[in-house]
């Protein structure tokens, strides 16, 4: 879309954006006067509060499955690069449906919200959590390596396990999770939707393992650790080869 | 493991290497040349599924391919096919680049397949992936033997550790080949031997004690492969550097390998 130049009329009338601005006041997003910001400035607000709305799930708040595929994709370059550790791990609710059926879903979306708000608050500035859909969450936590993996992905479990949600006045309900874990692939042939597969079949693991646990693929052994990198390269026998 | 070639039964050498780029198809071509120019019966097979460069390597762009085989479309025969330097391909076809998720379909197949080529060749090799899919994991897996392509690059080096590593760890390797590619000196080969060996004694070992396992990893170096302008020259015309020239260098590097892996 070309930006706007020399112009008398009124900005969205000339653009024509009625629905979006409509869409970004429905969601509350806010919006700077233009009248303080200038055209250029203001249209890249719009632009801004567009591409926030289009990458959240509206429920939860959470990133939608279009931007953590987004994530994932720039991860698998990074991973690919940098050769570091990370991990994706994929979040289904035990028994949803149950909630669902027994106290309507009203009570299901409060599950949904207490359940990403709990997971949003576990998790590093780095990381990502989104909703993948339905009652699956997905996590993307860059330079994670496998030792510290477990650690997390039980936390998580834990303080699932340990939250009441209110779903209604005086009426709260308990959940659990299952939790599938999958290492980055660290050379060629990785790809976004392979690594989910991968994570996904853990959590169909956890699952048919009894739920409320996690599962990780087991740790990529073809890890090299700075220690192994230093002796493979250490010796002065080799750094005068090198040289 | 260590006794020669006799016709009933197939030697499978899967060759493979931690990162691309390092020469590994064009090992695996030459060597069987040189296999071939010794009387032996082999057949390279592209265990990549279709991401390997064999047939560019071997300028063979066939209408029968494995894929084919695995879809029912067509006889092994017919598409087994022969390449210059006097040996057999089995090439895959770009159709296969949707099974590098490996199902389990596929995995069945595959080592049907080689079975079935087993009788047939005194020795098969596997031509696998770079890295460390569950494909070449797989197609390792059906190997008596492995050999790992490794260049003097420090990346290269630790891409070939962790291969090493890997097929110590899952797949109880104890004795892995090293083919030394473009060396810039003689007796470099030996040195980054060496240097794998150490890393291994020191960080693997000890894990495949601690899980009850005292039988040391052996890295042996099968041969070094000099950096030769040779070879360039021959991948560039696409033709094997064994038949086109046989006196160079790092074709004369790769005759002694293969004599070395015939015992």
């Amino acid at each position: 879309m070309p930006p706007p130049t020399d112009s008398t009329k009124s900005d969205s009338q000339a653009l024509n954006l009625d629905a979006a601005l409509q869409l970004l006041e429905q969601s509350g997003h806010p919006l700077p006067r233009l009248r303080d910001t200038g055209k250029a400035a203001w249209l890249q607000a719009v632009i801004d509060g567009l591409c926030e709305l289009s990458s959240r799930d509206p429920l939860t708040g959470l990133a939608n499955r279009r931007h953590f595929e987004l994530m994932l994709a720039g991860e698998v370059d990074r991973v690919a690069r940098a050769g570091e550790p990370a991990l994706v791990l994929m979040i289904d609710i035990d028994h949803f449906k149950k909630v669902n059926d027994a106290h309507g879903h009203p009570a299901g979306d409060e599950v949904l919200k207490h359940v990403a708000h709990t997971l949003s608050d576990c998790i590093r500035p780095m990381d990502t959590v989104a909703r993948f859909g339905g009652e699956e969450f997905a996590m993307i936590l860059p330079n994670c390596p496998p030792s510290f993996a477990h650690a997390v992905a039980e936390r998580i479990r834990i303080r699932i396990q340990s939250m009441t949600i209110p779903i209604a006045a005086g009426e709260t309900v308990r959940v659990t999770v299952s939790l599938g874990g999958a290492f980055a692939p660290q050379w060629v042939r990785s790809s976004p939707l392979l690594w989910v597969e991968r994570a996904d079949q853990q959590l169909y693991r956890a699952k048919a393992e009894g739920r409320d646990r996690a599962c990780l693929e087991q740790p990529a052994v073809s890890f090299v650790s700075p220690e192994e990198k230093g002796l493979l390269f250490g010796t002065s026998q080799f750094q005068d080869l090198l040289s | 493991m260590s006794n020669g070639t006799t016709s009933e039964s197939g030697r499978i050498l899967a060759v493979t290497s931690g990162k691309g780029g390092v020469g590994k198809t064009f090992v695996s071509a030459n060597l069987a040349a040189a296999l071939a120019a010794r009387g032996e019966r082999v057949l390279v097979l592209d265990a990549d599924l279709g991401l390997a460069n064999l047939d560019v390597v071997l300028n063979l762009f066939p209408k029968v391919t494995l894929h084919d085989v695995l879809t029912g479309k067509a006889t092994l025969e017919q598409a087994i096919l022969p390449a210059p330097g006097g040996f057999s391909a089995l090439l895959a076809g770009s159709g296969l680049v949707e099974y590098s998720r490996l199902t389990p379909q596929v995995r069945d197949q595959l080592s049907e397949i080689i079975l079935q080529l087993v009788p047939r060749f005194d020795r098969i090799l596997l031509d696998t992936g770079a890295g460390i899919s569950d494909v070449v994991l797989h197609a390792v897996s059906l190997a008596d033997e492995v050999l790992v392509v490794v260049t003097p690059e420090p990346t290269s080096m630790t891409d070939a550790y962790a291969t090493i590593k890997v097929l110590a760890t899952l797949q109880k390797r104890r004795h892995v080949r090293l083919v030394v590619n473009q060396v810039s000196a003689a007796g470099e080969g030996r040195t980054i031997r060496n240097q794998l060996q150490l890393v291994v004694d020191r960080f693997v070992a000890p894990q495949l004690k601690a899980e009850g396992d005292s039988v040391p990893l052996v890295l042996e170096l099968l041969g070094e492969i000099p950096i030769d302008p040779a070879v360039r020259e021959a991948v560039g015309k696409r033709a094997l550097l064994l038949v086109t020239m046989p006196g160079a260098p790092a074709a004369t590097a790769l005759t002694a390998a293969a004599a070395r892996l015939a015992g």
